[in-house]
């Protein structure tokens, strides 16, 4: 395993009640820094082993480590973007956004602060007192981003984060993903169902297989993306290569 | 209301059951139904007299009381039921027997246990209202989305703020729901406890105006209650549409 993981999983295996065998020793290290997908079939344990890293759920056998400490819970170096946004139906934008930071105990005035620069960041100035049932689906996934960059934690764990918006949205999406994080030094987790947004987005893809999922492979598409425009990227070598690589591996998982 | 298929307004409709009312009493039909613009008059004299102004500050200091203890009795009662699951079990039966069960009848039980006065009237508002928000607030806590306990689990959340900055919020719709059922009950609660038990109050007007027949009186009051009782609900269905969009979030 890398030195340089931020976060390790070390044989983690996840039954639950039920006796459904989500995950079989899973051991993997995430470099820092760097944008890793989690990709595998349905049912196959992605939500589980994201949950796992982010505390929310313990895991039956192994553990998890993140920066050299045992994961025991959630932690202020860890934010969550959950698939169906989870945002407070009753609370603005910005209280939405500050919500972390208002369960932290950080002062009224200190936390608006912090979200109202999150939310000029992630394209959202003028909404800040806006409900989220007012809001599209594409704006709600920009409420809950900002809600994880106000906490200003260094590992991003992303459950789907795009998967219910429209195609435009979701392209636009994962373009000032990328931005943002030439930006920001983060470490993003991200779970997808995509290939070809595994592909374009990471820096590294995990294969998941079918349930109980274990690391199938692990894949590193190494594209230069530099100042290039996404549908040079699209068109990259490297690119169409990772793309029929992930495919090839999960045409067999498809019955 | 509806009729021949068409919808009558309901002001009209009022206005239409009062004609009748009207002319019913004019008619002498029965002594028990004077005509409605006496009821009427009578309640216009009523209504600043020093003894109705008294009657209605003990009532509703009995029914604030009663209210404001089922509140904060029922609503952390409801919370537990549906958080721990134990408390659900053991409480839960005995909530919805209480719920629909005929509290009139517990309120001379009452009277040997408590004594006659004013606190068997708060207790018998209590007992009309707290099942009901008991029951409401269990079902609110219930329905509150599981993501967004995740969520707040996520970011830190302790126990005591997933409930208070999360699951109480999100019952609030069901919540409303079980106080503006409990504030009617609690009207009930009032009248019934007044008359039955502690001679005070609004009820021992009521017993006063039957004793001596005085149906005029007697029926003004009945209106008064009413529309007390109305208003109130009003008030809180007002604030109930005010959080109505949480259910289409969540
Ligand atoms: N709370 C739970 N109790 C019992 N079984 C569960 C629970 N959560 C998930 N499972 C099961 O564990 C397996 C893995 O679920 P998980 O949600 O992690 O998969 P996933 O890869 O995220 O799937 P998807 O791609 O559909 O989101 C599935 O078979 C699922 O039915
Ligand atoms: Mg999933």
């Amino acid at each position: 395993m890398s030195a340089d993981a931020i976060v390790e999983v070390a044989g983690v295996g996840k039954t639950y009640e039920g006796r459904v065998q989500a995950l079989a020793d899973v051991s993997l290290g995430f470099p820092s820094g760097k944008l890793s997908t989690l990709l595998g079939p349905s049912g196959c344990g992605k939500t589980t082993l994201l949950k796992i890293i982010g505390g929310l759920i313990p895991a039956t056998t192994g553990e998890v480590w993140v920066k050299r400490r045992k994961v025991e819970g959630p932690g202020p170096e860890r934010a969550f973007v959950f698939q169906d946004f989870a945002l407070l139906p009753w609370a603005t934008v910005l209280r939405n956004v500050a919500f972390g930071l208002e369960l932290r105990g950080v002062p009224t005035a200190e936390r608006e602060e912090i979200a109202r620069q999150q939310i000029v960041e992630v394209g959202l100035a003028g909404f800040e007192s806006t409900y989220p049932h007012q809001l599209s689906g594409g704006m709600r996934q920009r409420v809950g981003l900002a809600r994880a960059l106000a906490v200003d934690a260094d590992i991003i764990l992303m459950d789907e984060p795009f998967s219910s918006v429209d195609e435009q949205t979701r392209r636009k999406f994962q373009e000032e993903l990328l931005d943002l994080l030439r930006r920001k030094q983060k470490t993003v987790i991200f779970v997808t169902h995509s290939i070809e947004e595994a592909a374009y987005l990471s820096d590294r893809i995990v294969l998941l297989s079918p349930r109980p999922g274990t690391v199938s492979k692990i894949i590193q598409p190494n594209i230069a993306r530099g100042q290039r425009s996404p549908d040079e990227i699209r068109r990259d070598k490297n690119y169409l290569d990772a793309v029929d690589e992930i495919w090839q591996i999960l045409r067999r998982y498809v019955a | 209301m509806t009729l021949f298929g068409r919808r009558i307004p309901v002001g009209l409709s009022l206005a239409f059951w009062f004609i009748v009312w009207e002319v019913v009493g004019r008619a002498r039909l029965s002594t028990i139904v004077p005509p409605v613009s006496r009821v009427v008059l009578a309640g216009i004299t009523i209504l600043p007299s020093e003894k109705f102004m008294r009657a209605a500050g003990i009532s509703l200091r009995s029914f604030a009381i009663g209210m404001a203890l089922a509140l904060v009795l029922g609503i952390p009662v409801g919370v537990l039921m549906a958080r721990v699951e134990g408390i659900g079990r053991v409480l839960g039966t005995w909530v919805n027997i209480f719920v629909s069960a005929p509290i009139s009848a517990l309120v001379p039980i009452l009277m040997g246990v408590i004594g006659i006065g004013e606190t068997t009237v708060v207790v018998t508002v209590f007992l009309f209202a707290v099942f009901v928000i008991i029951l409401d607030t269990q079902v609110g806590v219930r329905n509150a989305n599981r993501s967004l306990v995740e969520m707040a689990r996520s970011f830190g959340a302790r126990r005591l703020q997933i409930h208070t900055k999360v699951l109480m919020l999100s019952a609030l719709p069901e919540i409303l729901a079980g106080v503006r059922l409990a504030a009617i009950r609690g009207v009930k609660g009032v009248v019934i406890g007044q008359r039955l038990v502690a001679i005070i109050g609004v009820g021992e007007l009521f017993e006063l105006y039957s004793k001596h027949f005085l149906m005029e009186e007697f029926w003004s009051l009945v209106i008064l209650v009413f529309l007390f009782a109305y208003l109130m609900s009003e008030a809180i269905a007002s604030l109930e549409r005010r959080v109505e969009y949480y259910a289409s979030t969540r």
